[in-house]
């Protein structure tokens, strides 16, 4: 194999931080807008659909680009089952992404709402209206919300680790300030 | 292979520390924001939560306004509304309109003469595929001022104290002007004869941009013949829907859709005052009900006549009740559909 980056390209990193900011806030968005019935519950809804909409784009284009571009190795010395780990929580992550902006549409698509995002922009619907339908998807957006939050801050707590415990550069892989280049080449 | 750059001991066990320390901080935040550690917080669950009905939590129906029937006709704006409005529902046109007579009930099985408010819901679209909802109801004004008043309304005449309705009214005396209705106002023995008021102040945007704060009423074409509470306890606890339905079968039933535009300084926040009599009103068309259906099978079932669902030229204005009814009737809505098994189309029910 020749040369592997050691690094996501800058586009990844880009897309990766945009979208990490961006879903964090529609979680507190999500929590915060169904606990209250103030007026701010308006505009929260009307974020919430917004920026999730937002992310569905967001996160498709990075699924393009991973597949274009790939992904750094990880360290050859993580343990077998870590490296496991690693693979399958980026794949349910990436699944949420694309997942979580699906259903909240399909979701009120099922409830005959019209689907007003931010500036008066309108989408159409994906399903017909249904109960059932309605019923099944707003359970699914409920409980996968909560799987991501927590899939999120295991995320989070093992970049972490790996930045500060393991230092062995893979927190480097997406950190875009570093200028750490001292990784050594995949063999 | 790099060499494996474990930290000393030490600053493993902070570096540890200190991510658990990010994640609880994040999770905390997260349960806060969710409202965990408010339990007083009005939120939409309690909202709905306080509303009670006698026999029972009515599986698959409305949380209020529990038992309707559905409507679908036409709205023949008639242009006038394009003056202080730009939505595309007040050109002169017909509109294809659905929606849903009601009574301001929790209870789906409540008698008709028991329940004093009486409702509308409906639902204009517009030809480029936009839609105006909206839930009104009888009395000119509403009991309270705010959502939060609403909320302990409900909880005092759910009490069982016996002084707790009166405890509330002495806290929240603008409740005095529904009262007075209540108590004054005639009972009619059809939907066909009552007026329907939206109640809540909104904001026209015409054509130049230019804001007009409105309230709008539906009148009934149909004359007014008051009838004592006994009387129509006596035609049957179902008297309102069959009657409305035979009566549409024969021939529409009509309305005039009346807007009122405020004057600069009326009450726009404040649903339990109602605005001088003087006041500019524009006859903006009329609701033509042509067809009545069961709501069981109706196509009214599954509709939330959300009121902050509103096409291009209409907007919530500082008014704090619709955005308290868009949570708590899409509450109201998440439960009912989840329930659905409890309340199954009649077809369903046929199916082997
Ligand atoms: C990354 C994308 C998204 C995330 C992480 C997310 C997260 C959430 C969360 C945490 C809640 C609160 C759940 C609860 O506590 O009841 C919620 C509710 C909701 N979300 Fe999303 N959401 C996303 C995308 C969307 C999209 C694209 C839409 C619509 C176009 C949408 C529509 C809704 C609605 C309508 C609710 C309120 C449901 C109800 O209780 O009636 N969401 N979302
Ligand atoms: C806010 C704190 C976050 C930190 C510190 C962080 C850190 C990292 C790091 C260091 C990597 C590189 C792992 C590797 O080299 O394989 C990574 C990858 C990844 N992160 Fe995050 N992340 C955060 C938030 C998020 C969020 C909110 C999402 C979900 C939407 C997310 C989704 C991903 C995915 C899918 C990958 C794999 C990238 C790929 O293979 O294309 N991250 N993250
Ligand atoms: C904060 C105050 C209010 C709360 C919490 C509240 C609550 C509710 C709920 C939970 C429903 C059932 C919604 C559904 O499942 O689709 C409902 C229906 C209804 N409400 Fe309200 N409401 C409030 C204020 C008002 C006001 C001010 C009006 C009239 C101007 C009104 C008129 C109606 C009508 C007519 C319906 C029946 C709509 C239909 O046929 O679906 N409500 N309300």
């Amino acid at each position: 194999m020749i040369e592997s980056h050691r690094r996501f390209t800058p586009l990844q990193r880009l897309l990766h931080w945009l979208i990490a900011v961006c879903v964090l806030m529609m979680l507190f968005i999500g929590v915060g807008m169904v606990s209250t019935v103030k007026p701010k519950y308006l505009p929260l809804v009307t974020i919430h659909k917004s920026l999730g909409i937002t992310i569905l784009v967001l996160a498709l284009i990075r699924l393009a680009v991973r597949l274009r571009y790939g992904a750094p190795p990880l360290p050859a010395d993580m343990p077998e089952p870590m490296k496991l780990a690693a693979y399958l929580s980026h794949y349910a992550l990436y699944v949420l992404m694309i997942g979580m902006p699906l259903i909240g549409w399909a979701m009120l698509s099922a409830a005959a709402y019209p689907i007003v995002l931010v500036g008066g922009l309108r989408l159409p619907p994906i399903l017909p209206q249904s109960d059932r339908l309605h019923a099944l998807l707003w359970d699914a957006h409920f409980f996968l919300a909560f799987a991501f939050f927590a899939l999120i801050l295991m995320h989070v707590a093992a970049a972490l680790f790996h930045a500060l415990v393991r230092r062995d550069g893979v927190f480097e892989t997406m950190a875009s300030v570093s200028t750490r280049e001292e990784v050594a080449p995949a063999e | 292979m790099p060499p494996s750059r474990l930290s000393p001991a030490r600053s493993v066990v902070l570096s540890v520390v200190f991510i658990a320390a990010i994640i609880a901080g994040a999770a905390a935040a997260f349960a806060y924001t969710a409202g965990a550690f408010s339990p007083k917080r009005l939120t939409p669950n309690r909202m709905v939560d306080a509303f009670r009905s006698p026999s029972g939590v009515p599986l698959g129906h409305r949380r209020n306004h529990a038992k309707g029937i559905c409507f679908t006709g036409v709205f023949e704006a008639n242009g006038a509304g394009s003056e202080v409005s730009k939505a595309e529902v007040f050109p002169r046109g017909r509109y294809p309109a659905l929606g849903r007579f009601n009574l301001g009930t929790p209870d789906p099985n409540a008698p008709d003469a028991t329940v004093r408010v009486r409702g509308m819901g409906l639902q204009i679209s517009t030809p480029d595929g936009q839609e105006w909802r909206t839930a009104m109801i009888d009395p000119p004004v509403f009991p309270v001022s705010t959502p939060q008043a609403f909320y302990e309304l409900l909880l005092a005449s759910s009490s069982k104290d016996p002084d707790a309705m009166k405890t509330f009214a002495s806290a929240h005396p603008e409740i005095a002007g529904f009262g007075e209705w209540a108590k004054s106002a005639p009972w009619t023995s059809s939907y066909a004869q009552d007026r329907f008021n939206g109640l809540n102040a909104f904001i026209f945007v015409d054509n130049s941009g230019a804001e007009h704060a409105v309230r709008w009423s539906l009148l009934p074409a149909a004359q007014v013949v008051p009838v004592s509470q006994e009387e129509l306890a006596k035609r049957g606890p179902d008297f309102l829907e069959q009657e409305i339905a035979d009566r549409v079968r024969s021939g529409p039933a009509r309305w005039t859709m009346v807007v009122t535009i405020a004057n600069p300084g009326d009450p726009t926040a404040d649903p339990s005052k109602a605005w001088p009599a003087d006041r500019r009103t524009i006859k903006v068309g009329t609701l033509i009900v042509q067809q009545i259906e069961a709501e069981r099978d109706g196509p009214c079932r599954d509709t939330n006549f959300d009121p902050t669902v509103l096409p291009t030229g209409i907007q919530t204005s500082d008014d704090p009740f619709p955005a308290a009814r868009s949570s708590a009737y899409a509450k109201s809505y998440d439960r009912r559909t989840a329930e659905a098994s409890d309340y199954p189309r009649s077809a369903t029910v046929a199916k082997p």
